[in-house]
């Protein structure tokens, strides 16, 4: 192993791989089963899960670099609570970015912004790579790992709302007259904008990464 | 009285933590292997949201709220913490979890060699945040119908593992495909057991 450890690349092959490895192989929502909570109930529409995901992606980079900063001198006792206070000061402060630059989206998210705090993949990151790496490593892993989970997010809200509302972003895409109210012969299946819908298209999601990614199956 | 029996009723049946909210998902799919060890999470999650639940509503009601601290001097009244929410309650939470463990290791110790292992989770379990986050917003009227309420969606997240726990118990024997396996499956199922509790919905209380 050579010693100049320093002059590493900063987007060398390594690093790179901490940021496409969340996406599909290490994914946080589909294969390490973290962060669920917060994310399902806000993919009925595009918007809210865009903004959610960006919120949870600025979180989880801060946190990661700032735990990686503190790394050496947090002790190890009280690690866990120092880590919850860093991410409740962040999540005070995307929800009063949100409140003020985005209020109808953040009234819409409601109590799930406050719950980006309990969202176990930013203490498991923390935990399992900010505690034990240096802040850039940390910040592309928190990147890989916040980009992994949004686009869970967006694909099960792009599902929920085209088929659910017949809209996208909020512009329609299924014309007005198709519907079978205007005399056409479409309706809205109600179905995808209930809870429980959000749950089965994940479970689908699953279905297909793993039937793609073999190794990834569970044998029980 | 009335109320507060429609307020249980409802955050068992209709706000069910886990089929509406999707609240404590996390803990939910890992613990959910074997109906013992589930009920065992689901007791001390009613546990513990029945004892932060009201905490945190008397902290919102006389600490937090917009005008709460008038009680200290009139002049406070237009003082307005509610920012800093998140951190309050979450530290509020942390401390009762630790103090529940340690009170129950002293006074029950069968209990807490049941509960033990789960109590320290519990402190980043979503469900038990999401009670307090709720109760704040839907603005319960007494510290009755908070208590109410935390015990309901306590008693509503216990009925969803303990009933997910029995059904994958049963799953061991059947021939799922195999990209399915485990969690695809579970994800499925508490879909379905969700469109099941959507009959609820309709109750009028």
């Amino acid at each position: 192993m050579s010693v100049k450890i320093e002059s590493e690349p900063l987007f060398s092959a390594k690093n790179l791989k901490l940021i496409t490895d969340p996406i599909n192989k290490n994914n946080p929502i589909t294969v390490l089963v973290l962060g669920i909570c917060s994310a399902l109930a806000v993919t009925v529409k595009l918007e809210p899960a865009v903004v959610m995901s960006i919120s949870v992606i600025a979180v989880l980079v801060l946190a990661n670099v700032i735990t990686s900063l503190l790394r050496n001198t947090i002790p190890a006792r009280i690690r866990i609570i120092v880590q919850l206070v860093i991410i409740a000061s962040l999540v005070i402060l995307v929800d009063e970015v949100l409140k003020a630059f985005a209020y109808d989206v953040s009234k819409q998210l409601s109590v799930f912004v406050g719950l980006i705090i309990t969202n176990c993949i930013i203490m498991g990151r923390l935990e399992a790579f900010a505690l034990g790496n240096k802040p850039w490593a940390s910040s592309l892993d928190g990147l890989g790992n916040g980009i992994g989970y949004g686009i869970i997010l967006v694909i099960v809200a792009f599902f929920r709302e085209l088929l659910g509302s017949g809209t996208l972003w909020n512009l329609r895409v299924i014309p007005e007259s198709f519907y079978i109210k205007n005399g056409g012969f479409y309706e809205n299946n109600g179905l995808f904008i209930l809870p429980p819908m959000a749950l089965i298209l994940v479970g689908i999601i699953i279905w297909i990464q793993r039937s793609r990614t073999r190794e990834l199956i569970e044998n029980e | 009285m009335e109320n507060l029996i429609s307020i249980f009723v409802k955050s068992i049946f209709v706000d069910n933590m886990i089929f509406a909210y999707f609240l404590g998902m996390c803990s939910y799919l890992a613990v959910s292997k074997t109906v013992k060890t589930s009920a065992g999470l689901g007791i001390a999650v009613i546990f513990v949201l029945g004892i932060t639940v009201p905490v945190n509503y008397l902290i919102n009601e006389f600490l937090l709220g917009p005008g709460a601290l008038s009680w200290l001097s009139p002049e406070l009244a237009d003082m307005d913490l509610s920012f800093l929410t998140f951190i309050m309650f979450i530290a509020v939470i942390a401390s009762m979890v630790q103090l529940v463990e340690m009170i129950v290791e002293k006074f029950s110790p069968t209990l807490y060699n049941s509960l033990g292992i789960f109590l320290p989770l519990i402190a980043v379990n979503c469900a038990i945040l999401g009670g307090s986050l709720f109760m704040q917003e839907r603005e319960y009227a007494s510290l009755g119908e908070a208590t109410v309420f935390g015990l309901g969606s306590g008693v509503g997240w216990f009925l969803a593992i303990v009933g997910i726990a029995a059904i994958r118990e049963k799953l061991k024997y059947s021939n799922v495909p195999a990209p399915l396996r485990g969690l695809g499956i579970t994800f499925i199922i508490t879909g379905l057991m969700g469109i099941a509790f959507m009959t609820f919905m309709g109750i009028k209380l």
